[in-house]
């Protein structure tokens, strides 16, 4: 990449495979079971928590030679909860249609742990710049994992995606379901949620054995 | 040495200085949108209403609203009284839908009157009676608005909530749920029954109008038992408008 250096690229590269918030560094799980029951609300989360994590890696950045590190943590849920809900507000107020899609998630955000966790373990020691990058690349990192997820449980789930039926009518029994296909309604439950991110994290350590821990 | 912001005066100082940045930063915010935050509610509760009387722009599976600009104009078309139930007595009120349904629970919670507020609106020649109804779902509240005719069939209705699970419990505000309502009866044999969302009424398609049930959502059900039961108690409370309607 021409734009970044090699080693900022790899801020944004690593997290996508070799070191994923969710399937190695083991961040952000509560929220991969909770709203990974159809496409669209993953797509959501991602995009909000790419914009959260982003921002609020570059504030705890310029702000980590004055932050007392008693207190850091605290500091650092401050800042996540008040740019959450300034943006909730103004959403409110100049787009309400897209701010009761995104109200739901707005606590989901500020105890993701993802967020805090890299406010934590990069942004408390990087400089701004680094630290959004760091920020972007984690993001969709995260992103990525709840898309797959959420493609496959809405797909197995409920027949649909992005809430387009693409099996046919489980009703009227047209598509698939004619030959006898039936949705599986497991997989819209929560535990199916830890299984598929389970196989994701088989077959992302079958291929690389370097990431299986002893 | 000790860093200087290790130290304690400094710990606590940054700490006061925080919390003075941080809630003046979200208190000016707040107040400086509150005008419009509430705009945008009261179109949104026009749009509500509307659309429980069948006054919206629905294409293919999805819900959609009159536009907000065309909202008021159109409410005041379409909605030809709104009135106030307290006990026995009813009144005009032309904010009557501005009225808070959850102070009004709360309040009556406390031994008061409990303000009703019903709309009658009127569309191709059929009256419509839309009653505006708050309850709680699985994480948060849930609220409709169901619209009437009077014998009390519903003729539509808009779900909502606050936070129920996106996919399973938010999907009560998805078109495939909120049709099952409309030509259902609240009344059984005369009396006030209210609707039952059912796993196991063996009617997927709806087409029994008369079991006071509809079909329920897989893996909702404690949202699904949170909207029968506050269909149950709360137009419960409009039974007595209904059978005065009958005498008059």
């Amino acid at each position: 990449m021409g734009l970044l250096s090699k080693k900022d690229a790899a801020l944004i590269t690593d997290p996508l495979a070799d070191n994923n918030p969710i399937t190695i560094q083991v961040l952000g799980i509560c929220s991969a079971l909770a709203i990974t029951a159809e496409l669209e609300a993953a797509i959501v989360m991602s995009v909000s928590v790419l914009f959260v994590l982003a921002i609020g890696n570059v504030v705890i950045s310029l702000m980590r030679n004055i932050i007392p590190s008693k207190i850091r943590i605290i500091v650092q849920l401050i800042v996540v909860a008040a740019l959450v809900i300034i943006v909730d507000q103004v959403l409110k107020a100049f787009a309400y249609e897209l701010s009761k899609t995104l109200s739901v998630f707005v606590g989901l955000i500020i105890t993701n742990c993802i967020i805090m966790g890299r406010f934590e373990a990069f942004a408390l020691a990087n400089k701004p710049w680094r630290s959004f990058l760091d920020g972007i690349g984690n993001a969709l990192g995260y992103g990525v994992i709840l898309i797959i997820v959420a493609f496959f449980r809405e797909l197995l789930g409920a027949g649909t995606l992005l809430g387009i039926p693409v099996l046919g009518d489980p009703i009227e029994k047209t598509g698939l379901y004619a030959l006898g296909y039936e949705n599986n309604g497991f997989m819209i439950m929560p535990p199916m949620a830890l299984i598929v991110v389970g196989i994701i994290i088989w077959v992302q350590r079958s291929r690389n054995k370097a990431l299986i821990e002893d | 040495m000790e860093k200087r912001t290790d130290k304690n005066s400094y710990t606590i100082l940054f700490a006061i200085a925080m919390v003075i940045v941080v809630g003046g930063l979200l208190a000016f915010t707040a107040s400086a949108l509150r005008p419009k935050i509430d705009n945008n509610e009261r179109l949104e509760k026009q749009q509500n209403i509307l659309y429980a009387m069948g006054v919206n722009e629905n294409e293919g599976n999805s819900a959609i609203f009159v536009s907000t600009k065309k909202a008021p104009e159109l409410f005041k078309q379409y909605i030809k009284k709104q009135l106030v139930i307290e006990g026995d007595k009813v009144s005009e009120d032309d904010n009557a839908y501005l009225i808070d349904v959850k102070k009004q629970q709360t309040s009556a919670k406390a031994g008061n009157v409990r303000k009703l507020p019903l709309f009658v609106g009127e569309k191709d020649g059929q009256t419509f009676y839309i009653a505006p109804i708050r309850g709680k779902g699985l994480w948060d509240a849930v609220w409709a608005y169901i619209a009437m005719d009077e014998n009390m069939v519903v003729q539509g209705a808009y779900f909502d909530h606050k936070g129920e699970t996106a996919g399973l419990g938010a999907n009560i505000k998805q078109r495939f749920f909120m049709d099952d309502f409309i030509g259902e009866h609240l009344k059984s044999n005369g009396s006030f029954k209210g609707i039952n969302i059912s796993k196991s009424n063996n009617d997927p398609k709806n087409e029994d109008k008369t079991d006071n049930e509809v079909d329920a959502i897989a893996g909702a059900t404690i949202t699904g038992d949170g909207v029968a039961a506050m269909i149950k108690s709360e137009l419960k409370q409009y039974v007595p408008y209904f059978e005065n309607l009958k005498k008059n």
